[in-house]
């Protein structure tokens, strides 16, 4: 493996290079945020559809790809965690399941509110909303067991073998508007297609999206800080730093 | 800009109750996911150097 | 690698590919129940239960269209392009309805394969675009059209 990967495994080395990192993404955050959404719902062409409720997809589709893309960085985690046996790695794999339930919830409740004036409803039970649903009941999952279990070993082994279990549920998510009949429509970004839509409407949606993945970084950054001071506060250089910041 | 006015904006074309509703939950939890973690942080620090006074205090 | 880390990356392979093929036979199983909906093909083939709760999907058939004038029942076919079924509705009818849109319906069908409908709800596609783009498309001829069911092109 190369040098990096078990540099990444010292806490030391982690708090420190997230503490330069966080800065430059928050900014970008801040401002892909920002700029995308207000290009989004002031500057973007209201669809010939639905009208004005369509602006809805820029906050529905950012939380619904970020909520699949941090359970996989999860369940990633876990694995090395499980696999090397690094500290570092399960820290990551604990502090991102309370960021994906909430952008999980964030998805289904603007999709909820964006199908009563679209579709007529504000949920059925077709294949996609109900494994948006399922992966939200495993990040519950995730966070119950490691609240539960008091070893932090032990409960970073259950959680991962519970990500990974769950894993199969995220190629799920993306393919049952393909595989069987659904009410919610075929996804908005298609890897090898273009969107079906104008610049003017996907461009935001695209700020928003990158917009979004830094917030991720801050937010998943901010608690993995959290999270080494905790188990490393009885080491030295933990100590010095709470003197500094004393002082 | 989209709109021709600024309550026209606001309106949103008849669908103000579903879009800012949205955004307003979605402002609701992308400021709960910056501000709990800076809680916590605040809250550990403070523990932590109570617990190096105390330690301090008894040897 | 090691031969410890070896056997423990096996051990997570193992359960990734083994959740994902319990869940495909899952899947399999229940791959009637999972369809939110039958197609018209399917209901013309009796493949739908008679006298109980369904939902059927298909896309509103150009000109089928007809309204009671003196109350909210109103009739109109949906197709999947191989076969259609009627679908008899009381009531308003969401804003995205009307022909060349696809929807889906819940209901029991009757004794002669028409859906008697107690909600309609509108699908609509991933096609987003603004008035002005679909008003020259239209007149162009070229609106892109709804797939009626999973998994066919356009």
């Amino acid at each position: 493996m190369p040098r990096w990967f078990y540099q990444l495994a010292s806490p030391r080395w982690c708090y420190q290079i997230t503490g330069k990192l966080l800065p430059g993404f928050s900014i970008a955050a801040l401002f892909l945020i920002v700029g995308g959404t207000i290009w989004g719902l002031a500057f973007a062409p209201p669809d010939y559809q639905q009208g004005n409720s369509f602006r809805i997809i820029y906050l529905h589709v950012p939380t619904a790809y970020m909520a699949q893309s941090i359970y996989i960085t999860m369940a990633i985690a876990g694995a090395i965690g499980l696999i090397w046996k690094m500290k570092v790695a399960d820290m990551v794999a604990k502090c991102c399941a309370p960021i994906g339930a909430s952008l999980a919830i964030l998805a289904l409740a603007t999709g909820a509110i964006w199908g009563k004036p679209t579709w007529g409803s504000w949920w059925v039970w077709d294949a996609r909303l109900t494994s948006m649903l399922i992966l939200l009941f495993l990040y519950f999952g995730i966070m119950a067991l490691n609240s539960a279990i008091e070893s932090e070993s032990t409960a970073a082994q259950s959680t991962a073998i519970l990500a990974l279990v769950g894993l199969v549920n995220i190629p799920i998510i993306q393919y049952s508007v393909d595989w069987w009949n659904t009410l919610h429509q075929p996804s908005t970004f298609k890897i090898t297609e273009k969107p079906a839509m104008p610049p003017e409407m996907w461009i935001p949606l695209l700020i928003l999206v990158i917009g979004f993945y830094c917030f991720f970084a801050v937010t998943l950054m901010m608690r993995l800080r959290n999270e080494i001071l905790r188990r490393e506060r009885r080491t030295s250089w933990v100590r010095e730093l709470l003197m500094q910041q004393r002082g | 800009m989209s709109f021709d006015s600024f309550s026209d904006f606001l309106a949103m074309g008849g669908h103000a109750f579903y879009v800012w509703s949205c955004f307003a939950l979605g402002l609701v939890v992308m400021l709960g996911n910056v501000i709990a973690p800076m809680l916590e942080r605040k809250k550990l620090i403070s523990e932590q150097l109570r617990r190096i006074r105390r330690e301090e205090a008894k040897s | 690698m090691n031969a410890q880390r070896k056997q423990r990356l096996t051990l997570v392979l193992l359960i990734v590919f083994g959740s994902s093929i319990a869940v495909a036979l899952v899947a399999y199983a229940l791959s009637q129940n999972i369809n939110l909906f039958y197609s018209p093909s399917q209901i013309s083939m009796g493949e739908a239960p008679a006298d109980t709760r369904i939902r059927a999907g298909g896309i509103v058939v150009e000109g089928s269209i007809r309204r009671d004038p003196s109350s909210l029942k109103v009739e109109f076919d949906i197709t999947d392009y191989a076969h259609s079924t009627t679908v008899q509705y009381v009531g308003i009818l969401p804003d995205l309805f009307r022909e060349g849109q696809g929807i889906v319906a819940q209901g029991a069908l009757d004794g002669s394969g028409r859906l008697i409908a107690s909600e309609v709800l509108a699908k609509h596609d991933e096609n987003y675009m603004s008035p002005e783009i679909a008003a020259a498309l239209e007149a162009a001829g070229q609106m892109p059209h709804m797939p009626p069911t999973a998994g066919k092109g356009y």
